[in-house]
């Protein structure tokens, strides 16, 4: 039995051992390839089981690959240089983690509703913001289209103003300014097998496959 | 005075089997063409613009397909048909100033395609590798370039497109496959005329 001095003396290096150990928890937890929603086939015509399933099992895997080898250095890091020098790694494939993860969810097949926006929050949302949900195609397509290199289109929600927005991303980057409504991908490796350099047949295209149930669901989420 | 593409040195299946025709064709015709297109527009509009705010807001556009003119111009140039395919001299390195100086830092040239590739593989987006020439230290770097911006800090001597519509149709998302690939068609001749200028001088 510890003296109440000697106990208080043993309070901080206590506290240091179980904050360490803790760290070690949280960094030990790593990411995992979410399943794809729906067969690699289900998005066609409009994008290829080819391009989906590369997608999925080859790049989206290989950001979860970087990203957990990313973070387990990151754990074992003794210096905030050596922290910061680990950033860029972690910001590429944790970016690619979440946009691909947040992708595969607001993508859906015709037989699950994919391309079908019905009556709700949503369209409303949409039709204040933009005046029309073909409106909001055209500039959403235009802005994602103009990307100088490889990026993300986003239909995102404004917490400040409380509106929806088309915002983009370059590389990887996360939204981080708005809340994700809809992703698009915009690297050529989303679209280049089967729409090759016309971009634009691939964002006309993707709109039919774009599952605007889980779009609302994010909305009334970030509205609340 | 308006932006041209310029014709390829080659026939768009020349530099087969390590790169395809198809993409040839594409990034040629169809990428290459469109920065030519833009940078035009660009360019007009630019002479148009009356105040600095206005030539400011279109640096973005020249800088962009500018540097999608100028990077690919340098490409179709230090590409030729292989000698290990027997249509051309395309990955062979003579003796010679170009040699000399890439043994001088790597060692090798297998050691330079080893790091050049691992550079290359490390951008983290679209981009370009390169072995550039350093006119302050007089030696051979290795540079990237993210999305299409032109390499400013070194001479360019041999640029690699790692866009994905660069490779993808023929090497997927095996980036490392087409980076080895590649080497077979480089145009050392030319890269060599390019260190030469660049170095005002045949002995290094």
């Amino acid at each position: 039995m510890l003296s109440f001095a000697a106990r208080n003396a043993l309070k901080p290096n206590v506290c240091r051992a179980f904050a360490a150990s803790a760290r070690q928890v949280r960094g030990i937890q790593t990411a995992s390839l979410p399943p794809l929603p729906y067969a690699y086939d289900a998005l066609e015509p409009h994008i290829s089981g080819e391009i989906m399933k590369l997608h999925h099992q080859k790049h989206h895997q290989t950001y979860v690959n970087g990203l957990n080898a990313a973070e387990e250095a990151y754990s074992k890091t003794t210096s905030v240089k050596e922290q910061i020098a680990l950033q860029a790694a972690i910001k590429f494939n944790g970016g690619g983690h979440i946009n691909h993860s947040l992708f595969w969810k607001n993508l859906a097949p015709a037989n699950e509703d994919g391309g079908k926006l019905v009556d709700g929050p949503l369209k409303q949302a949409i039709e204040r913001d933009f005046g029309s949900v073909e409106a909001l195609k055209k500039q959403f397509n235009a802005t994602t289209a103009a990307i100088q290199g490889s990026g993300w289109g986003w239909l995102g929600f404004n917490s400040g103003n409380k509106k929806l927005e088309v915002v983009t991303t370059s590389n990887q980057d996360p939204l981080i300014s708005h809340v994700p409504i809809i992703g698009v991908d915009i690297w050529e490796h989303a679209f280049y097998l089967q729409y090759k350099n016309v971009k634009p047949d691939y964002l006309n295209a993707i709109w039919n496959v774009i599952n605007f149930k889980e779009a609302e669901k994010r909305l009334v989420e970030a509205s609340k | 005075m308006s932006n041209t593409l310029p014709p390829l040195p080659y026939a768009y299946n020349a530099l087969e089997p390590y790169i395809n025709e198809q993409i040839m064709t594409l990034h040629h015709t169809k990428h290459h063409q469109t920065y030519v297109n833009a940078l035009n527009a660009a360019e007009a509009a630019y002479a148009k613009a009356s105040t600095p705010k206005e030539r400011i807001a279109l640096q973005a556009a020249l800088k962009f397909n500018g540097g999608g003119h100028i990077n690919h111009s340098l490409f179709w140039k230090n590409l030729a048909p292989s000698a290990a395919a027997n249509k051309g001299t395309g990955g062979v390195l003579k003796d010679g100033p170009l040699k000399s100086a890439i043994e001088q830092v790597w060692g090798s040239l297998d050691a330079l395609k080893k790091e050049f590739n691992t550079a290359t593989l490390g951008i983290q987006g679209s981009g370009w590798g390169w072995l550039g020439y350093n006119t302050q230290t007089k030696r051979l770097e290795i540079a990237t370039t993210p999305n299409q911006d032109p390499l400013l800090s070194l001479v360019p001597i041999i640029g690699v497109d790692i866009w994905e519509h660069a490779f993808y149709l023929q090497y997927l998302n095996v980036k490392p496959d087409y980076l080895n690939a590649i080497w077979n068609v480089i145009n050392f001749e030319e890269a060599e005329a390019r260190l030469v200028e660049a170095s005002g001088n045949s002995k290094l």
